[in-house]
């Protein structure tokens, strides 16, 4: 005993003075702390919660001081004092966790064998954290365990303990310098998967060592294949791949035995009760094993390749550290990359993964792609998905099509990826260049049409061969589903486009303006083919499929983009649509698709009126300006409009060459009485429904369904309760198109 | 010198296209052998972990091979040696060479130019053993070097140049027959023919198509092999055009259109490279 005296003033010579004031400081900070809101707790002040609480705290206070000077062997049956303490300890451990200061005293009682078992036992288990572990409780743990003055199991429990609640621990640089005493209880066959673990959260490129790599061959040699030890090595192998290597077997889940004990339901309660962000524990970055099914022959079958550190580089920082010693060049390794704030510390020393592939499915080396503009990263994503995508293609390369599900969610992880970097890979465009002519627009639809959504924009249009003509194939001979799905992702590839028109416009100063005129203008030729392209195969498909409102929809949704390009895109470019698609969305029978023209209209005028208004103003002469055919075009949709909603003389004043015009001879042989009137708001077949509406609300007994009632102030509230139904189309454009002076007196 | 690439013929080849290696360095070619042959042994025993540069039962040999090259632009090619210790035996015994592949590049500017400094343009890939072993090497190298492996399979179009170019081709020796191995598609049981000729006749054939010496056509190619046919023809009332032509194999080289080729020419294997790699190459842009 005098031996053990001896050790023990020898560790703790100032120790216990220390931690004596610490805790009187500490503990009545931290229970002021419950309380920070000083008006509140006068408020509670004497509220039955808050004495409660109060009460408590003193008895935790006593508790801990008990604890301390606790005596040898008390044993636990015979003193009710120590029972009531451990009771304390144990119900507010388990209730609102331990303060900091709480962990030096009861660590320092339960592993320097004073007590019994099964007290020890009790005060491992409470060892719930409220918010931080100082390191140095944790450091003289270790400590006590060297001298190994409790059993066996209490070893463990701590062991495991330690590991639970790793992340709690507030500072790691001293245990990090314990890491060889660790090391050391390897040797103990019982602690070895618990010490495995610990080594395993606390290793560091540093801590790999040659001869520890031999130790670990050698318990690897005499205990076989071990999980703990396998992951310990493929840690190693992972900051040191010049050293050690190893092959994880793709069955394998779990590397580590459940050592999370009776503590994490505990801290899982303590920290919603605290409803604070404490860290969030680790998950075990060991994923690398992917599993390989047999029937398909080497690299031929789809695998996005898991993060792993870039190898090859190790050896050359290696030398570089040799010539700047005290540099920190170390790169941090992607496996360890976790989270958003693990990306921003560590941004300045990341390297992406050893295959970039493995972006794909890392959202935050996306991130980190998305800060770069190292070309050599695109380049090596671009042949990798370019091979990817040719080889596991299920139309191009025969006997893929059994996987077709795998290639789908391939295409998929490239569309979101694309969308993610707002930008498309031109390995993706290629591919589509080189498969459309060969698709069925069956497989893969989806996906497919997404990616299209997604071809860059390039000054050199190559478009037609490669995109056009091969859609329009297949658009022609395909379902209205089909025609639908290809109208809207060209509309999202247009948006596309003029994102990026407006995203360079913003980056290029005027620094540049020669290039940028040049480009400007070849952006404007490839957009103006796209629009007439879409115009085109609208037309068709509308006489293909015979004006369907659906169709008509996603059509008029193109163009709802691309009547607003000049203002809110910036690009001196308006396109009216084809008549193939004016007129039958004019006479639709469906007021959803007159309204959407009405506003498309309205719009039109907008951006017309604005150009026309910067064209006066500037001085300086325009590069680009609206041909006159453009606003020729749009008046006479215009007239066209105005005399199918308003004035009822579309068939006297249409002067489209493709127009509504007809002679009042021909429409007198239709046998259509007052055909003069049968085209306005109230007359027209897709507001009619409205009008016969109107007409109950406002002569509930007239059932004659007299339209021309419908005028001078009728009229008025008839368009009152038009725009209340929601026609806001008809609204904008009857407001800004529609001259009503005469109305307004 | 022939005598350094003589190792190289009358073995079969396995074709693979490579994407360009990121980061690889010609001088470190020791290394990545010893990295290699830990990885090797590590696959082999899942779970285990190995020591790197420690003597294991298979020794991994990288070296460079400066002959085979056509330009000053191409890299020099790289060849992989896997070679068996039997641990019975002394250290002295004969080591057993169990696998080689070799990178190499032959006038493969149209892509070493596009290239930034950091990437090595070897673009055609050559394994001869098992083929476990090729995919474990494959398999370092797209991990390493961040590479791309695939399969090169050679159409039936570019098998009728190679018949027709080796046909010109001038061999000192009495030369082999030139064969054509051609495929009758749509058939429960598969049915190859097999048509041989003289390379002498194919030869003067040849002379009679070509216009001007040390270039050909498409349209010369295509002349060639339609008489080669309509002969055949004459002779068995099949049209061989409809059928698939599988194989190729002359005094110069043998392919296959899996993606299988055998040198038999040391003075022109540098020229059949050349080809492969321009094949290669179309197969990764």
């Amino acid at each position: 005993s005098e031996k053990m005296q001896r050790r023990q003033s020898s560790k703790t010579p100032k120790q216990p003075l220390q931690i004596h004031h610490k805790n009187q400081t500490d503990l009545s900070a931290w229970r002021k702390g419950g309380r920070i809101d000083p008006e509140k707790s006068v408020q509670n002040h004497q509220s039955p919660t808050n004495q409660k609480s109060d009460s408590k705290q003193a008895s935790l206070e006593q508790a801990l001081s008990y604890f301390e000077k606790v005596q040898d062997h008390v044993s636990l049956k015979k003193n009710n004092v120590l029972q009531k303490h451990l009771t304390t300890v144990e119900s507010i451990a388990l209730q609102r966790g331990l303060p900091p200061e709480g962990f030096g005293v009861l660590l320092n009682v339960a592993l320097s064998g004073k007590l019994a078992d099964t007290v020890n036992t009790r005060l491992l288990k409470s060892l719930v954290p409220a918010s931080v572990i100082p390191e140095t409780s944790v450091v003289s743990s270790v400590s006590w365990l060297c001298v190994s003055k409790c059993s066996g199991n209490i070893q463990l429990l701590f062991l495991r303990w330690l590991i639970t609640v790793f992340d709690f621990i507030d500072h790691k640089e001293q245990l990090h310098a314990l890491y060889g005493f660790f090391f050391s209880f390897l040797q103990d066959e019982k602690m070895c998967p618990y010490v495995c673990h610990l080594l395993y959260l606390l290793t560091r490129k540093e801590s790999v060592k040659p001869f520890r790599i031999r130790r670990l061959l050698d318990l690897q040699a005499k205990m076989g294949m071990q999980s703990h030890l396998q992951a310990l090595l493929s840690l190693y192998k992972l900051f040191c791949p010049e050293l050690v290597t190893i092959t994880l077997p793709g069955k394998m889940k779990t590397y580590f035995k459940n050592s999370e004990g009776p503590w994490k339901a505990a801290i899982n309660t303590v920290r919603r009760r605290n409803q604070e962000n404490s860290p969030v524990f680790q998950p075990l970055f060991l994923g690398a094993a992917q599993p390989q099914s047999r029937k398909r022959k080497w690299n031929t079958q789809l695998i996005i390749p898991a993060s792993s550190t870039n190898k090859n580089n190790l050896e050359e920082d290696r030398e570089k550290n040799r010539v700047d010693l005290y540099s920190t060049n170390e790169s941090f390794p992607v496996e360890q990359l976790q989270t958003f704030s693990q990306l921003l510390q560590n941004i300045h020393h990341l390297e992406f993964p050893s295959q970039m592939g493995s972006v794909l499915t890392n959202p935050l080396l996306l991130h980190y792609m998305n800060c770069t503009k190292d070309e050599s990263i695109y380049l090596r994503l671009y042949y990798w998905m370019g091979q990817t995508l040719q080889e596991e293609c299920t139309w191009c390369v025969a006997d893929n099509n059994q996987y077709e599900e795998e290639f789908k969610d391939f295409l998929e992880t490239v569309y979101k990826t694309e969308c993610f970097l707002q930008e498309g890979f031109s390995s993706c465009e290629e591919f589509l260049y080189k498969s459309l002519p060969l698709w069925d627009g069956f497989c893969c639809r989806s996906q497919i049409l997404r990616l299209v959504s997604w071809i860059p924009l390039s000054s050199f249009s190559e478009m037609k061969s490669h995109l056009y003509d091969p859609l329009a194939q297949l658009f022609f001979t395909s379902s209205l589903y089909f025609k639908c799905s290809v109208l809207e992702s060209l509309k999202e590839l247009l948006q596309n486009w003029l994102n990026w028109h407006v995203i360079h416009l913003d980056s290029e100063s005027d620094s540049q303006v020669h290039s940028l005129n040049t480009t400007l203008s070849g952006l404007v030729n490839v957009v103006a083919e796209l629009i007439h392209f879409v115009g085109w195969i609208s037309t068709v498909a509308l006489r293909l499929e015979n004006n369907p409102t659906f169709l008509l929809y996603f059509i008029l949704d193109f163009y709802e983009t691309v009547c607003d390009m000049y203002l809110r895109y910036n690009l001196p470019l308006l396109i009216m649509p084809p008549a193939g698609v004016f007129y039958p969305a004019l006479l639709s029978m469906d007021s959803v698709s007159l309204n959407q023209l009405c506003y498309i209209m309205y719009r039109y005028r907008t951006n017309l009126v604005a150009a026309k208004e910067n064209e006066l103003s500037k001085t300086k002469t325009l590069q680009f300006k609206f041909s006159s055919q453009t606003y020729q075009e749009y008046n006479q949709y215009i007239i066209a409009m105005v005399g199918c909603l308003w004035t009822s003389s579309a068939f006297q004043k249409d002067i489209h060459p493709q127009g509504l015009r007809m002679d009042d001879e021909l429409l007198k042989k239709t046998t259509v009485q007052e055909f003069k009137t049968s085209f306005n708001i109230v007359y027209h077949p897709a507001m009619m429904g409205y009008a016969v509406l109107f007409l109950q609300q406002a002569w509930p007994d007239d059932t004659t369904f007299n339209f021309s009632l419908i005028k001078g102030k009728k009229w008025n509230w008839y368009l009152e309760y038009l725009y209340a139904q929601g026609l806001k189309g008809l609204k904008v454009f009857i407001e800004s198109s529609i001259n009503r002076v005469s109305q307004a007196s | 010198d022939p005598q350094r690439t003589a190792f190289l013929l009358r073995k079969q080849w396995t074709l693979y296209s490579v994407t360009p290696l990121y980061r690889f360095s010609d001088a470190r070619l020791r290394d990545y052998a010893r990295l290699l042959s830990a990885f090797i042994a590590a696959e082999k025993q899942k779970g285990l972990a190995v020591e790197v540069g420690v003597e294991l039962d298979i020794k991994v040999s990288v070296s460079s091979l400066p002959d085979l090259k056509g330009s000053d632009q191409d890299q020099a090619a790289i060849l992989v040696q896997l070679s068996s210790r039997s641990a019975a035996s002394s250290k002295n015994s004969e080591e057993k060479l169990i696998w080689s592949g070799w990178f190499c590049c032959v006038s493969g500017d149209d892509l070493s130019e596009n290239v930034p400094e950091d990437f090595t343009c070897l673009p055609l890939f050559l394994a001869n053993g098992g083929e476990s072993y090729t995919s474990i090497v494959g398999s370092w190298f797209q991990k390493t070097f961040d590479c791309c492996f695939r399969r090169l399979a050679i159409s039936p179009l570019n098998l009728s140049w190679m018949a027709a170019m080796w046909t010109g081709c001038k061999v000192d020796k009495t030369a082999s027959a030139m064969e054509l191995v051609f495929s009758v598609p749509c058939l429960p049981q598969p049915l190859n023919i097999s048509y041989a000729i003289h390379p002498e006749d194919a030869k003067a054939l040849w002379d009679t198509v070509q216009k001007t010496p040390g270039e050909i056509t498409q349209e010369e190619v295509d002349v060639f092999m339609d008489c080669l046919y309509s002969h055949f023809h004459r002779h068995f009332k099949i049209h061989l055009s409809a059928t698939k032509l599988v194989k190729v194999s002359t005094a110069i080289a043998s392919a296959h259109c899996d993606g299988i080729i055998k040198f038999l020419q040391s003075q022109y294997l540098t020229g059949v490279l050349m080809l492969l790699t321009e094949l290669a190459i179309s197969q990764i842009q």
